[in-house]
């Protein structure tokens, strides 16, 4: 059932998706309505795909790549829709579903089988889940700093048309990106300790320097650097919209290595 | 029976004549009463822009008409001769004159497409022209629907968006630069008349902290004041800056005032917010390396210009939709005003019909003498009958053709064939609260 469910999904993102992008393109301002119910009916069945897997795997869905990247597309989509209902950028979901899309897709590539949990993996979803919430809050700000760049490259070279006027506010923009770093950072060094923990319990240590866990450790001094840097010389605008974007490159990056080398518990 | 329109507008007259006809709110109701006791005229609405001066109205017969509305407009002003005011006029009828004031209501007419006075000014001279009784069945119906294509035009086609002012165009990219402009502080350098009334608009658009510097501080203080804003001597502007989100500058001055490396520093005090500075001064005051710094947005007033003209471009396509709107909102209005004359032709030729009927039927009554009652009900019944029988074509012909555009003709020509001249007279006096409906 969850698979049905989920395939279900990966349509109505593909749809949503799709009108996203010709808002992104077009003409027609009216075009984000039908793009968020698609993007909101999507939802409704992502939610059932998730929880329909809970129910069938009698655990947390969080113990494989495809649950992982299911688990973040499925929070991308919730955090559009709730920014959508509150502050009405539409421009945002031709940025976010496009993200979703791929994500899932990416998941769907992947094993889907729901694996018996060893009762040592029990507690994993906390890492998990933390750790995944501060990616999305890093994408968030990875999105915001690149509709924040876009935007200040049409202001600069007073080309104020087409995407100029459906990009939100430069500060509007940079305060989004502040916002999820500072909700990000925290998530991710919670997920950070209680991953450490995790391994401790599980294997004995709490660190043995895998590519993962370098990984892991470099995000995360990496966005300590930029939330610093914020807060006390200014690093904001253009640079913090710089600096986030290279920064997700190496979230991505870091997530992909997990991928492929298959050193962490679930891969 | 017909609707016309005569007037001049910005296309046509200079404003010097223009303004020698306008019709202050003051003369209007004086203008309106004399209007609807002009000879011919049925109904009268003026509209009295500064653009335009506009009479539409409602004729027995279109020709005269015209030309008696266009003596009433010479009388407007009295030192104008009909020479001098003829090559400026123009003059139009039914639906020509029905699209006419759609276009003016949509603002299609006038001189910044899609500026939004026009729709208000159209309900203003309709409501007066109401109030003192000058408008009638037509231009009731007519005006209503003029300011009802005048709103569609403006939620349906983006005709009223984008600023085309230059003033208009930095409150415009403030807004792309700072979501919220209410918590925004703007340092206004030089008070030259574009500057202030950049600063107003800013001031219009939320913008609550404003200083105000100048080489002569009194003039500062001065307009300061006025503005509710904080004067500032002219050697502090440097240091003010780094609180300034948004430096409009405008002096008279004829070297640059301020240089990158100044703003490079109240941008290093500020923590790299970023800055909107505004150079509408000529020769220009802020040096254009500024531009290149980071988180520094520099738009000069050509920046400004051409954006206004991209907005125009705009705001010409959008007007094509505009007149889209206007083509299909006038045929029906067309449509009903021919109805109108129809319908009064159809009830006076069956009233007519009715009283030769009966006038025929006593005539031959008496003539013939006492008859037994059903000899006399034969006699009613064949008259009856010759008569609708007769009438029977002409009346489904002419309720057919009620709503085409040919209903005019057709009433015209049962008119004449039928001599109904004043049987009309008559349903018009006696039912003037039927036609109050319409």
């Amino acid at each position: 059932m969850n698979v049905l469910f989920f395939e279900v999904t990966l349509l109505f993102y593909f749809l949503g998706t799709t009108l996203f992008l010709v808002q992104l393109a077009g003409r027609w301002e009216g075009i984000w309505k039908p793009s968020f119910v698609v993007a909101g009916i999507g939802f409704f069945f992502h939610t059932l795909a998730l929880v329909s897997r809970m129910v069938e795997g009698g655990h947390i869905p969080l113990t494989s790549m495809h649950e992982a990247l299911s688990f973040f597309s499925w929070a991308l989509v919730l955090f559009f829709l709730v920014v959508e209902l509150r502050y009405r950028v539409h421009i945002l979901g031709s940025f976010i579903l496009p993200m979703a899309f791929i994500s899932l897709i990416s998941a769907a590539a992947l094993p889907k089988e729901i694996r018996a949990l060893e009762p040592i993996f029990r507690n994993v979803w906390m890492h998990v889940t933390l750790s995944l919430l501060g990616t999305v809050a890093f994408a968030v700000a990875f999105i915001a700093g690149l509709m924040y760049l876009i935007q200040e490259h049409m202001l600069k070279s007073k080309h104020l048309d087409g995407l100029y006027r459906k990009l939100p506010a430069l500060d509007f923009l940079d305060d989004l990106n502040g916002k999820a770093i500072s909700f990000g950072f925290p998530l991710l060094t919670l997920g950070i300790i209680t991953g450490a923990l995790f391994a401790e319990f599980a294997r004995g240590s709490f660190l043995n320097w895998n590519a993962e866990q370098i990984g892991a450790l470099g995000t995360w001094l990496f966005y300590l650097i930029v939330l610093l840097g914020r807060v006390t010389v200014g690093w904001r605008a253009k640079k913090a919209a710089y600096l986030t974007v290279v920064g997700f490159a190496g979230v991505v990056f870091t997530l992909v290595g997990v991928m492929l080398k298959g050193q962490h518990p679930f891969a | 029976m017909n609707i016309i329109a005569v007037g001049l507008n910005h296309r046509t007259a200079p404003v010097e004549l223009r303004e020698r006809f306008a019709v202050s709110d003051s003369r209007l109701p004086e203008a309106l009463a004399r209007l609807k006791r002009w000879p011919g005229i049925d109904e009268g609405v003026i509209l009295s822009t500064c653009n335009r001066v506009e009479l539409y109205a409602v004729v027995k017969e279109t020709a005269h008409g015209v030309e008696s509305l266009r003596d009433y407009l010479v009388t407007l002003a009295s030192d104008i001769s009909w020479e001098r005011l003829e090559p400026h006029l123009y003059g139009l009828d039914g639906a020509e004159a029905i699209r006419h004031l759609f276009r003016v209501a949509a603002s299609l007419d006038s001189m910044v497409l899609g500026e939004p006075q026009i729709l208000g000014q159209v309900k203003e001279a309709y409501d007066v022209a109401l109030l003192h009784k000058a408008t009638g069945v037509v231009l009731n119906k007519v005006m209503k629907k003029a300011i009802s294509v005048g709103k569609r035009v403006r939620t349906e086609t983006g005709i009223a968006e984008n600023a085309v002012s230059v003033s208009y165009a930095a409150v415009e990219l403030a807004k792309k630069i700072f979501q919220n402009l209410s918590e925004k502080t703007v340092l206004l350098v030089g008070i030259g008349e574009m500057g202030k009334l950049a600063a107003r608009h800013l001031i219009g658009a939320g913008v609550s902290h404003v200083m105000i510097a100048n080489r002569n501080y009194e003039r500062a203080i001065d307009v300061a004041k006025r503005l509710s804003a904080l004067p500032v001597p002219f050697n502090q502007v440097h240091q003010e800056m780094a609180g300034a989100d948004i430096v409009l500058c405008a002096t008279a001055a004829d070297t640059y005032v301020i240089g990158p490396d100044d703003v490079q520093r109240a941008l290093r005090s500020r923590k790299n917010r970023p800055m909107f500075l505004i150079d509408i001064s000529d020769p220009r005051n802020i040096d254009p390396a500024v531009g290149s710094l980071d988180n520094a947005y520099l738009y000069n007033i050509d920046d400004l210009q051409s954006q206004v003209v991209t907005n125009l471009e705009q705001r010409r396509l959008e007007a094509l939709k505009a007149e889209d709107i206007v083509r299909v909102e006038v045929p029906p209005v067309v449509a009903w005003l021919k109805s109108l004359e129809v319908v009064p032709t159809i009830v006076a030729l069956r009233r007519k019909a009715d009283s030769i009927l009966r006038e025929e039927i006593d005539r031959i009554l008496a003539k013939l003498g006492p008859l037994a009652p059903r000899q006399r009900e034969l006699v009613e019944e064949l008259a009856t009958a010759i008569t609708n029988k007769l009438l029977h074509s002409p009346l489904i012909a002419l309720k057919a053709e009620a709503d085409s555009s040919n209903g005019a003709l057709f009433a015209e020509t049962a008119q004449r064939l039928f001599d109904l001249e004043k049987e009309l007279e008559r349903i018009a006096k006696a039912q003037p609260s039927e036609q109050e409906r319409g």
